[in-house]
């Protein structure tokens, strides 16, 4: 696109950023500060996110950009289309293409392999920012690794609710030594960090501060012995394609109490349906 | 008095610019020992209180602390993370107002357990047994761990600060004029249980306060501060029945019933 960069970011930026994810790969879970860019979009649209994909995109690259599961909703269309245009590359939306996925909400279903990259959108990087107000102090206690006022919280929600509560950006341990907000993915994602042969990278435009798991790290969701981590998910197969392992949308269908469980993820579901499997609901919708 | 002591500042000096806070303060504590430290406002108690647990640093001086391997510790030239650790586990600071140490958001059980879990602790069960019975140690009804600190009245929120402290078994207590800010009888109530918990957990205490009856009841030695100076020190009764500086003598004359 004639007047500018590739991948919109200017060199400069690119190397700084750069530079941050060396030492945010380096100390995994750590986070790094970095000097966020004003970008075409609203803090909160994927800022931290769309700064890290130009640092790391090349020309032959094949860009997949997701929110919540899905590659057609507002936020993954605009962003596909704008390194689209700004960079040049090919971009798709099935996760066995892609080489750089971004991604808010989710981490695709599809098991992620050694040649690609992850780049989570991060709203808030500080795991403990609910319990402690000062930075000052919880820098300190990523320091000291002090992590006892986490499990704090999950005391209390085991003792309030008999459960620990926490659904989405459920804090987790990486490599035993730094604790972590994995993004508000759901919980149910949780586990597919453990161990993932894909680099994941994590860019908070806002706050101003870029983080990484590199490929093949323990990733460790809190929890106590006696009330051990667990993936929560709506108990229904997919109403499409039928699939029982994915995480699943509750899509409100009337104004009767209708409604509709299906894949979050939409490359999945309809890789699904196109190698013949069909949900309970599947069935109906070709028939209207 | 020859046994090995646990904490010892020898030499400790501070000035706030021009004003001393500390000068050439020697202080000795023997393990299971409760040490009282008393004096007007403004003598420096509380600036020897936490120039000896090392949350402030003095100018000159050291503070020897004897862990239980027998190693001596310099707790100003320790790092960072071993004086955070020794905090969260072999010593404890009680707090005059319980709100500095309390989390008030956090349930009376969570207030508890936090320490065992900063700890490692990370079976939920047993954590809330500890809870449940360090409430029962501290007298606060059991069907209260749930409840969060802002609905407990002063005298249980102290007890709980107690709880909150002792529950990993710290071998030194700080403890900053506990019972200010309570009534008489709440802090009668307060003071016994201090007294029982203590010989019963062999716990040594530094206590600044400026209450020559709660120094008279509850410790063994104490310590008279005046201007930044320990002016005098030895037995608890000894000191009281019969002192020696004239400051001590103004201090006891103006208690009644001292």
């Amino acid at each position: 696109m004639k007047g500018y960069n590739f991948a919109y970011l200017d060199e400069q930026t690119k190397r700084m950023i750069r530079r941050c994810l060396l030492k945010a790969v380096a100390i995994p879970g750590h986070q790094v500060p970095f000097g966020s860019r004003e970008m075409p979009l609203p803090y909160g649209w994927g800022t931290g996110g769309i700064q890290v994909t130009a640092s790391i995109l090349g020309r032959n690259d094949v860009l997949k950009v997701i929110d919540q599961g899905a590659d057609d909703t507002t936020n993954a269309v605009s962003i596909r289309r704008f390194f689209g245009r700004t960079a040049g590359v090919q971009t798709t939306t099935a996760t066995a293409e892609a080489t750089v996925i971004q991604t808010r909400h989710r981490i695709p279903e599809k098991t992620l392999r050694e040649d690609q990259i992850i780049v989570y959108q991060v709203p808030q990087p500080e795991p403990l920012f609910r319990l402690e107000p000062s930075r000052q102090e919880t820098r300190r206690m990523h320091a000291l690794s002090d992590y006892g006022l986490m499990h704090v919280k999950l005391y209390e929600d085991i003792s309030r609710f008999g459960q620990i509560s926490i659904s989405y950006d459920y804090p987790v341990m990486v490599n035993e030594r730094y604790l972590m907000s994995p993004s508000p993915i759901p919980a149910f994602d949780n586990p597919k960090m453990d161990m993932m042969p894909a680099l994941q990278l994590f860019g908070a435009g806002r706050e101003k501060r870029i983080y990484a798991i590199p490929p093949w790290t323990r990733v460790k969701s809190l929890d106590f012995d006696d009330h051990p981590f667990r993936a929560i998910n709506a108990p229904h197969p997919c109403g499409l394609c039928g699939a029982t392992d994915s995480y699943l949308d509750e899509v409100v269908t009337d104004d009767r109490g209708g409604r509709l469980f299906v894949c979050s993820d939409t490359d999945h579901c309809a890789e699904r349906r196109a190698a013949g499997h069909v949900g309970n609901d599947g069935f109906k919708e070709a028939a209207e | 008095m020859s046994a090995p002591t646990l904490l010892s500042g020898r030499g400790l000096k501070l000035s706030f610019g021009a004003v001393p806070a500390l000068v050439d303060v020697d202080v000795d504590l023997w393990p299971g020992e409760m040490l009282a430290i008393v004096g007007e406002s403004g003598s420096g108690k509380t600036t020897l209180l936490n120039v000896l647990s090392g949350r402030k640093a003095p100018d000159s001086g050291v503070v020897w602390y004897r862990d239980p391997n027998d190693h001596l510790h310099d707790v100003h030239a320790m790092p960072a993370p071993a004086l955070r650790t020794l905090h969260r586990s072999d010593w404890g600071f009680v707090h005059q107002d319980p709100r500095e140490n309390l989390r008030m958001g956090v349930s009376a059980g969570g207030n508890v357990g936090e320490r065992l879990m900063a700890q490692g602790a990370r079976h939920y069960g047993n954590i809330r047994d500890a809870a449940l019975d360090w409430l029962a140690q501290v007298e606060i009804d059991a069907s209260r761990i749930d409840d969060l600190p802002r609905t407990f009245s002063g005298g249980m929120l102290q007890r709980l600060q107690i709880a909150r402290t002792l529950v990993t078994h710290p071998r030194l207590v700080f403890m900053d004029e506990p019972t200010g800010g309570l009534d008489v009888s709440v802090q009668a109530r307060l003071l016994d249980l201090i007294r029982s918990l203590v010989s019963r957990l062999r716990i040594a205490v530094v206590l600044v306060t400026h209450d020559i009856a709660v120094a008279r009841l509850l410790a063994h030695r104490i310590a008279v501060m005046q201007r930044g100076r320990i002016v005098e020190t030895g037995l608890t009764d000894q000191v009281l029945d019969d002192p020696h500086h004239p400051y001590t003598q103004l201090l006891v004359s103006s208690v009644l019933n001292a």
